[in-house]
């Protein structure tokens, strides 16, 4: 094990009868970035709390690059942390501010200053050093505390949200931005957020939360086209799921029947277990829908809406067979966007090896 | 509608809004306490310095004033002090637990000054609690004399002030960040250093906030030197009391008040030019407060006081056993939670005391023998105590009534609207609480003798009203901030008209607010006794004045009777406080 893996094992919480977090299991290499996501709710923050030692667990253990740090207080985890509404000292200055971690491991004043100044100088905000926290605007108080929790080089960053406040173009910005000093200072960073699209572009892996538990932890793309649970494939981008019914097994390679008269389809297993009979859910992405006019193979539907959301165009079909749900089908938009038109019947079909097999029926 | 039409019209609004209270203080406090400061110059035959110079010939009266000030130092000293970890420990406990605190608090606030008072005449006489106990366990083989001394006096003001300055510093105290100690931590800061560095500065606003209103209400303060102290205690407002009530010197009277005017305003504008005035409202520092500091000697002093301050209690907090499981990392200690209650204990067990004196046969002596309604049928026969009751309730209501008739519109005023001048208006509006409210009281005592209203119940009313207007106006803007003005707007777009807004959409959210409005003026009114001191005349005594005549003339257990339905009357209120707070928040 690296010197500073964070290692959780049988990690719970409660308060009173709801359970924030079941027993978890959880390892972070150093210098992965991780983030976990989850509606609210779901113990994402309940975790980061525990990881932080803002909180106690009620069992299990946390550890970090092998030492027990599951009791130990904030101040002896080496950690850093960013919160949700950047939590600087109204009272400091900026450059006291983030001399503050500094000063409370008794570094030297000359070095004070020039570490400071890096830190300033790191996040493009050199000449705010004399100013107070409130003089600052969202966005800068956000580099700021960037820099004040990454002045002391913690082997564990987490962050709280840190996003949330701030208007769609800013956070665009400030995600490059910590995934710059991310790869600068290779430290492990466990980011937590609700924000799915933040997710899939900053973390080297997901941890998908849900009612206190994991519901699934791996690559962005892996959750994204290998989701094993019906939470993970609706949580995460939109998808078209069919139930369907499997009818044959075999080298991960599923049958599936439609209801109505669809004719059989092929999906992926990705690591679920499944038998013949069961009640599942069939999920294709909308890109990797593909759409034609023609005559052929695929399931006939007609055109109900059409939607150009800037560089992407969603088509919204109905199945002629109505026994089928609703689907939409998303691709890169093309000047030739407008040659179709609502009410045309058009014919939809997938590559098998980007439809995936979810266990769990209608209803579950 | 011209651009012109419509701002003259709304400028005639804002005229209208701000009348009442306008007229009112205009009527009820310059005109008064203006004539009273001029009597102090201006005698029969014209300018006439003779006050002044009766009060500087000799050092009795400047005495009186330095003692008056050494007593209100000490107790700010010990309300902020003592008052600190109660508030601090408010503000970090959870919603229901904190709930349970601040009713403690809150009750030793509403039980009226007299009522504590008196309690401690009983607790610390000759026969009284303290002395039995001490004797009876053996410490002791005589009584020891532990009233009408320095001692008793600051107990008893420390008493009536602390809650006061409890609950301003947790008005500050609940508005600070608590992510704010939770970063410092995680930043590599241990507790003691966490609280030192971070917590402590931030609290500081409330902490001034709190001194300042302590010490101000202490200087003003007579009834607990009067009850608890001896000769060496007077202080100033007992002279100005001796002066009406006796000699009738209105021109001495003046001219002392002039003294004590002074004082009170040189401390006002220190703390402003320290803090700024909207501390007190609880809108926060003056951004000029933070701003200027800069890294002068103080600062740098101050700064290295707070972070050995940090390292000593971190040293102090490494002793104590570190505690595992179970319990959160954020659950105060042990220490702070025992000082708290047992200092809530302190200031509770008074009042409680006499429940049982009130039941007793053998009088207020310690301990209670016999059980008997004696007092209370003594009380409930007596027509003066009925009178009284009766009286002080309608007072109340009436004063209840105009203030929030008065302040309401000048609260939507002062937040609403963007006027020029709001700082001199909100001023205007708070300087009853600034000035002793004894000027204001002898001022009004001397107009309404002149148009015949002492002793009316209405002149009463419009004395109460004056000095419960500010904690109208000051509570109602409280409100007021919280109240999402976007919810006017949709009505507005819905086809409101303004009157139909205010109807139906405004008030009644803001409803409960204005009910604890209501209830602080009316409690303000109930407990007033400066003011019923002269105006009330001598027969239509309200219940302070008919406590504080009773007191002052005989110390009868009737009194303990009175006390502890006071006292009850004082839980109901609470208790009818919490509950509406609990059904608005519910929604």
């Amino acid at each position: 094990m690296s010197s500073s893996d964070l290692l959780i094992s049988g990690l719970a919480k409660r308060y009173g009868d709801f359970v924030a977090l079941a027993p978890t299991e959880l390892r972070v290499p150093e210098g992965e970035f991780l983030t976990l996501l989850g509606p609210s709710g779901s113990g994402k923050t309940t975790l980061l709390s525990l990881i932080a030692g803002l909180a106690h667990p009620d069992e299990g253990k946390v550890a970090i690059g092998g030492a027990d740090v599951t009791y130990s207080p904030p101040y002896e985890r080496d950690i850093g942390m960013m919160f949700q509404n950047y939590a600087l000292f109204p009272h400091m200055t900026i450059e006291e501010n983030i001399a503050f971690p500094l000063r409370m491991r008794k570094v030297g004043a000359a070095e004070v200053r020039s570490r400071v100044a890096a830190a300033l100088e790191m996040v493009h905000l050199p000449h705010v050093a004399a100013r107070y926290p409130r003089e600052l605007s969202g966005g800068q108080q956000q580099r700021i505390a960037l820099a004040r929790c990454t002045v002391y080089r913690p082997s564990i960053i987490l962050m709280d949200e840190p996003l949330g406040a701030l208007d769609k173009k800013l956070r665009d910005q400030m995600q490059l931005e910590i995934k710059r000093i991310h790869r600068e200072l290779r430290t492990t960073i466990v980011y937590v957020t609700h924000d799915q699209e933040e997710a899939m572009t900053m973390s080297d892996r997901i941890c998908l939360m849900n009612a206190g538990r994991i519901e699934q932890l791996g690559s962005p793309d892996e959750l994204y086209f290998r989701p094993r649970t019906l939470f993970v494939a609706d949580f995460l981008g939109e998808s078209n799921l069919l139930p369907a019914r499997v009818e044959g097994v075999s080298d991960g390679v599923l049958d599936l029947r439609l209801p109505g008269g669809a004719p059989p389809v092929r999906a992926m297993g990705h690591g679920n277990a499944f038998r013949r009979g069961q009640e599942v859910r069939f999920m294709v992405r909308p890109q990797n829908l593909r759409v034609s006019t023609g005559e052929g193979e695929g399931i006939a539907a007609r055109l109900t809406d059409i939607m150009v959301t800037g560089s992407l165009t969603k088509l919204y079909m109905q199945p002629l067979d109505a026994a089928l749900p609703p689907m939409m089908a998303a691709h890169p938009t093309r000047p030739d966007a407008g040659s179709l038109a609502a009410g045309q019947v058009l014919r939809l079909d997938w590559q098998p090896s980007d439809a995936v097999a979810i266990p769990g029926g209608v209803e579950s | 509608m011209t651009g012109a039409s419509a701002a003259r019209r709304a400028g005639l609004t804002r005229l209208l809004m701000a009348a009442p209270l306008v007229l009112l203080f205009l009527a009820l406090l310059v005109y008064p306490v203006g004539q009273l400061l001029m009597l102090s110059v201006w005698g029969k035959d014209g300018f006439n310095p003779a006050p002044y110079a009766r009060l500087f010939a000799s050092s009795v009266y400047l005495d009186v004033m330095l003692v008056t000030l050494r007593i209100s130092l000490v107790t700010t000293l010990l309300c902020v002090a003592l008052g600190y970890p109660v508030a601090y420990l408010a503000s970090i406990l959870p919603k229901d637990r904190k709930a349970r605190l601040l009713f403690w608090v809150l009750l030793s606030f509403w039980t009226s000054f007299l009522v504590r008072a008196f309690a401690w005449i009983v607790l610390l006489g000759r026969n009284g609690v303290i002395n039995q106990t001490l004797m009876s366990i053996g410490l002791i083989d005589r009584p020891l004399s532990l009233l009408y001394g320095f001692g008793s006096v600051i107990t008893g003001m420390v008493h009536a002030l602390l809650p006061l300055a409890v609950l301003t510093m947790l008005s500050v105290m609940e508005n600070i960040d608590r992510n704010l100690p939770r970063a410092a931590s995680t930043l590599g800061a241990r507790p003691g250093t966490a609280f030192w560095k971070v917590y402590f500065p931030l609290s500081l606003p409330g902490v001034a906030a709190a001194a300042i209103m302590v010490f101000v209400t202490a200087v003003g303060f007579f009834i607990v030197p009067a009850l608890l102290g001896g000769r060496r205690e007077t202080m100033i407002t007992q002279i100005i009391i001796d002066q009406v009530q006796q000699t009738l010197d209105w021109g001495f009277a003046g001219a002392i008040s002039v003294l004590l005017l002074v004082v009170v305003l040189l401390i006002f504008v220190l703390y402003d030019r320290l803090l700024g005035l909207s501390t007190m409202t609880g809108a926060g520092p003056a951004p000029r407060a933070v701003r200027p500091r800069g890294h002068g000697p103080v600062q740098r002093l101050g700064d290295a006081l707070l972070t050995a301050l940090g390292a000593v209690s971190d040293r102090l907090v490494l002793l104590l056993p570190r505690r595992r499981g179970g319990t959160g990392p954020e659950t105060p200690s042990r220490w702070l939670t025992g000082f708290v209650w047992l200092l809530l204990a302190a200031i509770s067990v008074p009042a409680f005391l006499m429940i049982p004196l009130s039941f007793s046969s053998s009088g207020l002596n310690w301990p209670p023998s016999g059980l008997t309604l004696r007092w209370y049928e003594e009380v409930f026969a007596s027509p003066v105590w009925s009178a009284a009751v009766v009286r002080s309730l309608l007072i109340g209501l009436g004063t209840g009534i105009l203030s929030m008739l008065v302040g309401t519109p000048m609260a939507f005023l002062l937040v609403r609207s963007g006027m020029r001048g709001k700082g001199a208006m909100l001023a205007f509006v708070l300087s009853p609480i600034i000035i002793p409210r004894m000027i204001i009281a002898v001022g009004l005592f001397y107009v309404f003798a002149r148009v015949g209203l002492v002793g009316s119940s209405f002149g009463l009313v419009l004395g109460h009203t004056v000095v419960a207007v500010p904690y109208v106006v000051m509570t109602m803007m409280a409100v007021l901030r919280n109240y999402d003005t976007r919810l006017d707007l949709a009505a507005h777009s819905l086809g409101a008209r303004p009157l139909a807004t205010l109807r139906h959409v405004t008030f009644p959210i803001l409803g409960a607010g204005m009910f604890s409005s209501f209830l602080f003026s009316f409690a303000t009114s109930f407990d007033e006794l400066t003011i019923a001191l002269f105006t009330s005349g001598g027969l239509n005594a309200t219940l302070p004045k008919q406590f504080w005549d009773e007191v002052t003339l005989q110390i009868s257990p009737a009194i303990a009777a009175v006390s502890s339905l006071l006292f009850l009357f004082a839980t109901a209120l609470i208790l009818a406080a919490e509950w509406l707070r609990r059904r608005a928040s519910a929604r």
